[in-house]
Formats: C-alpha cells, structure tokens, sequence
C-alpha cells in the first residue's frame, strides 16, 4: 500500500472514528483534532506510510497522552510536551526518529500522533499498538513482542519531564501513572522506541486508515438521516448486540480507574430484554439478563447514541440515554494466550473465559 | 394575583394569563423589530380576553430566543477581549480557536493567553502574572474594547484566580464589563471559555432587551417583578439576564415541553409540538425535558449547555402529500409553510397538504371541508398511515421505558396526532398553541453544583453529594426559590478516570418554587 496524506479537514473523520474505536473510553478526541488540525494548517498535511514501506532499521516512535481525558479537557497542552519528549527520547537514543507510530487508535490518542507528525514533519505508520483502547500503558501488541516500553520520556507543561527505565512494561506503567499524577493528572509521552523489523512484527496494521474509513461512512450515514450502526457492522465484520437505553448506572473509583456497570433495557427488537455493560475506563464485558457475555474483552464493544449516531464514551453515559452496542472482533494477536492474559477478562477481574465474539450466542 | 407568561420567538410573541393553575386567557402576536411593539400587543391581548385587572398582575414570566437568533445571524455581536488564564498550558488551542471565522470575527477574534490557572487538585499551574494583565489592559484601552471575559484553568473547581484578575482589570479599565468563565459554564475549558466569550459579546445587546422587556411591561401599568426562563425551564431575575444572556439559549423549545406538561398535569411523557414544516418531540422527565446526552451547537460553536433533547422530524400542517408512480403516498418533508392559509385546498389553494388530509377524513375542522371531500379515500388512507408511522417513529426515539407514558400534542399542526399511537394515548390539552408561553408562566428556580470533589480524610462519596445538594439548595434559595419546595432532580457523580485519591466529578441540580407564588408547577 502506498503513502497517503492527511489534511486538516480529513482529520475530523480520524476523530469520529477514533472515538468509534476508543470503545466507551481513551476520551473524546475532539481537543486532539483540534491540536492536529492547527499543527497541519500551520507545517502542512500529515504523511501516511504502510508498515511495510518501514526500512528494518529505522527509529520508530509512539507518542501519546497519559492521564486522564477529563484533565485534559480542562488543562489543554501547551503543544510542545509530545515534540519535547520525543526529543529528549531522541538525546538519550542519540538518534533520531525516522517515523512516529500510534500507540492506541482509540479515543484521544488516535489523533495526537497526527499533530506531533504535522509538527515534526515525520511520517506516521499506518497501525497501532491496540487497535482499539486500554487503559493500561503495557497494554499493546508491542509488549507481546517483547519490545521494552523503556526508555520513556513523560514530559508536562511546565517544562518538566523524565526518563523512566524500567525492568518490564507493567512497572513502566506504574512508576509513569505516579509522574503523570505528579504532574498535575496529563503528561505526554514518548515510549516503545522500537526498530522497523519491530514495527512490522508487533503493529496492528492499518488503523489508522480503518478509522479514517470509520469516521467518512458514520459522517456519510448522519448525513443520509441514516444511524451509522448497520453500515458500520457490515464493514467491520461485527455483531448488534442490542441497542437499550441506560437505565441504570453505577460507577465507582477503583485503583484510579472509572469502573462502572451499565444496565440498559432493551428497544426495537431488543423490547423486553435487558442487558448489562461493564467498564474500566473502556467497555469491558456485554451481559444479556441471564448474565450470558454477549461480548468480552479484548474484543471491541462500542457504543454509538441511538439517536444521533455518534459514538458514546463511557463518561457521558446517563439515565435515558439510548445507545446501539456493536461488537468487533478484536485482532488475532489479542486472541493469543499471551493477549488473553494481558488484556483478557480475567486480568480485569471477570470470572469469564475469553470466547471470540463470533461463538457466543446473540 | 395573577401571572403573565409572555414568549418573544422568531415569528411569534405569545402571551398567557394564569391564576393558579388556570390559564385564563392566551394571545398570539407578532414579533416585531424593537421588541416591546410585539410584547405590549400580546400582553394587551391576553389581559384583554381573561378581564383581569391588570394591577393584581404581580408577576411576569418571559421566554426568549433573542439572543440565541443573535448568535445564529451573527447579529448585534460586540467585540470581547478574551483572556484566559492557564500558560504553560493551554497555549497549543487559543480562545475561539473552534469557532466559525465570521462569528470569531464579529466577535473581535482577542485572544490573550496569561500565566496562571489551576490543577485538577487546586494547585496552580503558575501564579497569576499580573503584568501581563496590565498589558493587555492598556491594549483593551487603545482599542476600546468594552467587554472582557476571563477564564482559568478549572476555575469550576477553583474562582479566586479569576475574579482577582477581574479585580485586576477593573482598575485599569473601569468601564469594562467582565464576564467569568466560571459564573458560567462547567467542567470543559473550551466550552466554558466560549460560553463566556459569547455571554460578554451579547452583554449590550441583553442590556436594551431586558429594558425593553422592561419598558413595555411599564407602558402596560405592570409595575412588578420579571423573570426571564433559562435553558432548563428554571427562571432568572431580569438583572441576571443581562448579565448571563447564554442561559436562555435554549429556552423555547423548553418552556413548549414544560408547557405541554403544565397544562396536561403529566411528568413523565413525550411530547410532540407539531408546526406548519416540522415537528418537535422531546421526553419529559419528572415534568422537565430530558437533556441532551452529546455536547450542542449554537451558530456552529460547541457549548455544554444543558439542552432539551430534542428530535425534528420534516412534518406538519403545511407538509406536502404526494403520490409516486408505484402509488405510494409520502407525507413532507416539503412543506408549503406560512403559506398554508393560501395553498392548502381547504384554504382556496391547489396544493393538497397534511392539514387537508386531516380535513377530509373528518379528524380536524379546519377551512372549507367541502374542497376536500371528492379526495380518493385510498389515497387518505394511505397519508395517515404515512403521518402516522413518521409521528410514532419519532416518539419511539424518545421513549424512555416501555411503561405506557401519555404523548402530549401541542402546537398549530397537532390536529394531525391520532388519538392513539400504537400502545400509547394521545392527550390534547386546552391552549395547546401558546404551551410556551405557559411553560414560561409556570418556570421554577434552580440551583446547580458541578464541581470535582477529592473522596480523602475520610470524606465519602455521599458526604460530598450531600454537600453539593446543600450547596446546590443554597443557590437556588438565593436566587429566590421557596426552601420548602426544593427538591433534587439531577444528582450524579463520575470518577475522574486514571486518577487515584479518588477524585470524583459530582453534578447535583435542585429546583423550587418561585417564592410567594401560590401557583405550583404540574405535579
């Protein structure tokens, strides 16, 4: 595939389709489109490159916001935090980044690489480390590879920043989340320096397209009267899983993390029935009223509003609201043992084996 | 004593007289360009028709969409200096950076970024540099701008740095006006500061209509209290308006919903106002319009605004009703609109139109039922089953459970509502073409709180929403709510994600009576 360009106005669908994939969490990338829409209007569009045009031996480079979505809706960046933590990556390296990589190609993080590459004028691989949102810093297929997130730099507005080395990717995450906190609840990060031979063995490929093809057919469906919903199962290969409105929720705070239980009765053909989401940040677990998954993590449960269309994160989720919950199949990496133990039910405290979407009942 | 609901929309001003829980008499008039016309001429009507002496009239209620016209037309827009508190951070998505280019422009597109702000926590993010406030003082000075708004980094959670800095810019510029993002909007920097920013642009323009409100409740010999609706259905004093003009912006289709739920007794039901191009439906809860989930535009720029959730379909009296070759008849979206007392059949016209449909099936008695009597009954049938399925369809989205709730019809065009709608009843209340005016005639006080909360030192979760619902009564009690009709009708707390010390989002909203009003609100 070959290299393509992303202009400021193309930015607003990698946002709505950013949000389609943040599954409920990632935070809405609405600041992030703006960020990358300045950078492009003022350095000019951004680069899309396929992995496999990547040269083995290039510096690759994920950059992506840490913290808490709610804080940076209030403290927006300075816009120079992604820049100088990848160049202070860069120092220690003593090299420089040959191309940037999206890390999460859910919610807010799916559009930050777009400003950072527009600033930098680096090329962005198309992929991700998750292909949806986590919460969890070592939550990527770059972990399953073996890729070290270390060393990291976490910098702050204010001109602080960091290198953290650490001895495997769950205690980057947790010496990085006290940072952040410190910090003031968001920092940028520049982690996962990897080589090209890496990128092409660990990315989850052409995400970044898939979300830029997410955002043109919701926007193209609003635009028809049409909710997004059907259009978006039959492209992406997925499930309705019952469309409800919220009728009851309930959140708590646990271990820094909105976690929280949904209950949603059912509508249209759904009337009658009454279904259960559990999340953690993201949409976790889909639960019919016998307590049945209709869908489990790290398979994709999203959300879009049944009315208007757009996609719902986990925060604005209210009493009456009336939601169309869709199922993706996750990717195949996260289908392996060693995804399942890094993102599956059980790491999240279900008591629930991981079963494909596509084997559990409807 | 006796109660004046007036509503000042687009085309029409409205007006009601209540006592109680009567509606006395209702008027329609037409908007005019200085505003106070419109309103004596409604008011005149309405008093007129119900024969009350007008010096037992001790209080007025108003609803507007002056200012949300203003913004949506770019009309009467002043020049603001916008000045945000907040570097180093924030500096990446400047004020009015998501704005339309003609609004930022009419706006004065003057925005100044200045150390300052806060953390989540309450730490500062840098202190406050007051020579930077000096600078851009002298520069509003030269330029004599003469309204500024100032907005901090979680300044919801935190006021001090910008009303210093209001103080600040006051004694350099005593004659500026200066708007506080945080008397204003909610967690949301963007959204807020516009807000804001929007709020000080049309603070002129709230000056002269509040007084000409006020001027033509004079000329009338009403010498009493009034009260302008806001967003919510709640009221606002008169002096509030003209500082806080926003928060009327979405009270139209509000006080119609409210209106609705007055006058049927119900507080729970959807609502369906149908017009002459389209029709309006929104659910009630506990007699108030349900909000909107998602963040709504006003004239292309984001707020987060409490808004009516509200659904518009492409139906009403003056609705097209065509036949295609397959023989499938279609109902709207084209409408022939004002024009219907001209073109519908049953008017004189030539264009078969919802109305007529209506007409000949015997379900509405409207203009000359003669001229629609040689209509083929098959294509009849098939238009109400055309208006029928777009009417259920719409209040299906809006259904919040599957219990039988009542659908209210108000509006010119709700002739065209069966008396059933699949499982669900159809109520047609009395006075149904001036529901907003009453919806403004029955208006509440609120109070608000919506503010991060740190569950530490053994505070908990239900000690922080009962402080916020005290906090939120003592708003509304200031703003003159009766204490002992206060109750809660939002209450709700979200965990501030990835962050631990448990800080936690909590948005409580009470409302009340109107104190020393004798009249209730449905319910």
């Amino acid at each position: 595939m070959s290299a393509y360009t992303i202009t400021e106005n193309e930015m607003e669908a990698i946002a709505t389709g950013g949000a389609f994939l943040g599954t409920g969490g990632g935070g809405d990338p609405y600041i992030g489109k703006l960020m990358a829409q300045s950078a492009i209007a003022e350095h000019g569009p951004v680069t899309v490159i396929s992995p496999e045009d990547v040269e083995d031996d290039w510096l690759c480079v994920p950059v992506c916001m840490m913290g808490a979505p709610t804080v940076m809706l209030e403290k927006l960046p300075n816009g120079g935090e992604a820049r100088s933590a990848l160049e202070q990556l860069e120092a220690f390296l003593g090299r420089k980044a040959d191309a940037l990589i999206c890390i999460e190609a859910g919610g807010l993080n799916s559009t930050i690489p777009f400003a950072v590459a527009a600033a930098t004028g680096l090329p962005l691989i198309d992929g991700d480390g998750m292909g949806r949102a986590f919460p969890e810093l070592q939550m990527v297929s770059f972990t399953m590879q073996n890729v070290a997130a270390t060393p990291m730099v976490i910098a702050d507005e204010k001109g602080n920043s960091s290198v953290i080395k650490a001895i495997s990717n769950q205690w980057t995450e947790r010496l990085a989340r006290s940072q952040t906190i410190e910090m003031g609840g968001s920092a940028l990060v520049a982690l996962y320096p990897m080589s090209g031979a890496e990128v092409k063995k660990g990315i989850l490929r052409n995400t970044m397209s898939l979300i830029f093809e997410i955002g043109k057919v919701i926007t193209g469906e609003r635009a028809n009267n049409r909710n997004p919903a059907q259009a978006l199962i039959e492209k992406l290969n997925g499930k309705r899983l019952f469309t409800g409105r919220v009728v009851d929720i309930e959140r708590r705070t646990e271990g820094g993390f909105a976690r929280g239980t949904a209950v949603l009765k059912g509508m249209d053909d759904d009337h009658g029935r009454t279904f259960r989401v559990d999340f953690q940040n993201e949409f976790l677990i889909a639960l019919d009223e016998k307590d049945q998954p209709l869908a489990l993590t790290p398979d994709l449960i999203c959300a879009l509003d049944a009315d208007g269309g757009l996609p719902v994160t986990t925060e604005q989720l209210r009493f009456g609201l009336a939601i169309t919950m869709i199922g993706l199949p996750c990717d195949a990496q996260w289908r392996s043992e060693a995804g399942i133990e890094l993102v599956g039910p059980a790491y999240f405290g279900y008591p629930q084996a991981y079963t494909p979407l596509e084997d559990l009942p409807s | 004593m006796y109660r004046l609901g007036i509503d000042v929309g687009g085309t029409n001003t409205d007006a009601v007289i209540m006592h109680e829980r009567d509606v006395l008499a209702g008027f329609k008039a037409s908007t005019t360009q200085d505003v106070t016309s419109g309103v004596v001429e409604a008011l005149e009507g309405a008093i007129g028709k119900s024969g009350v002496d007008r010096s037992k009239i001790d209080k007025v209620m108003i609803g507007t969409t002056h200012f949300t016209n203003a913004v949506i037309e770019r009309k009467h827009i002043n020049p603001v200096a916008a000045i945000r508190l907040g570097l180093p951070a924030t500096a990446c998505l400047p004020p009015m950076v998501d704005w339309p280019a003609d609004l930022r422009v009419a706006a004065g597109d003057s925005g100044y970024l200045v150390r300052g702000g806060y953390e989540f926590d309450g730490r500062e993010i840098a202190p406050l540099d007051e020579e930077e406030l000096d600078r851009i003082c002298d520069d509003i000075n030269a330029r004599k701008i003469k309204v500024a708004s100032v907005s901090s980094v979680f300044s919801p959670i935190n006021q001090e740095m910008e009303k210093t800095a209001r103080e600040h810019i006051l004694r350099r510029c005593p004659d500026v006006s200066v708007v506080l993002s945080s008397d204003i909007g909610r967690i949301g920097l963007l959204e807020r500061e516009s807000a804001a920013i929007m709020n000080a642009s049309l603070l002129a323009l709230s000056e002269r209509t509040v007084d000409a409100f006020a001027e033509a409740l004079t000329s009338a010999g009403l010498d009493c209290a009034f009260f302008i609706t806001q967003n919510d259905g709640t009221l606002m004093g008169a002096e509030m308006v003209k500082r806080f003009p926003v928060l009327t912006f979405a009270s139209g289709p509000t006080n119609s919903m409210r209106g609705a739920a007055f006058l049927t007794g119900e507080r729970s039901g959807i609502v369906v106002d149908i017009g002459g191009t389209t029709t309006d439906v929104g659910a009630l809860q506990q007699g108030f319009p349900r909000q909107a989930a998602t963040v709504v535009d006003i004239g292309g720029v984001r707020t987060n605004f409490r808004m009516p959730d509200v659904f518009s379909v492409g139906l009403g009296g003056g609705s097209l009703v065509r036949t295609n070759d397959q023989g499938e008849v279609t109902v709207g979206p084209q409408s022939v609109g004002f024009r219907i007392t001209e073109e519908a059949l049953v008017f004189g016209g030539d264009t078969l139109t919802a109305t007529d449909i209506a007409v000949a099936r015997g379900e509405a008695d409207i203009g000359d039922a003669s001229r629609v009597a040689g209509l083929d009954a098959d294509t009849t049938e098939k238009a109400r089953a055309a208006i029928t399925t777009l009417l259920q369809r719409a209040v299906e989205r809006s259904r919040i459970s599957p219990e039988p709730i009542p659908v209210i019809a108000v509006g010119g065009g709700s002739i065209l509502m069966p008396d059933r709608l699949a499982d669900l009843e159809v109520i047609r209340p009395e006075n149904f073409a001036v529901a907003n005016a009453v919806g403004a005639a029955i208006a509440q006080i609120s109070g608000e709180v919506d503010r991060i909360f740190s569950l530490e030192n053994g505070l908990t979760r239900e000690a922080c929403l009962k402080q916020a619902e005290e906090e939120a009564t003592e708003k509304a009690i200031a703003s003159g709510a009766a204490p002992a009709t206060i109750e809660t009708i939002e209450r709700e707390d979200v965990p501030l994600a990835y962050l631990p010390g448990n800080a936690t989002r909590i948005h409580v909203k009470v409302v009340g009576e109107m104190e020393g009003a004798n009249a209730v609100a449905a319910g």
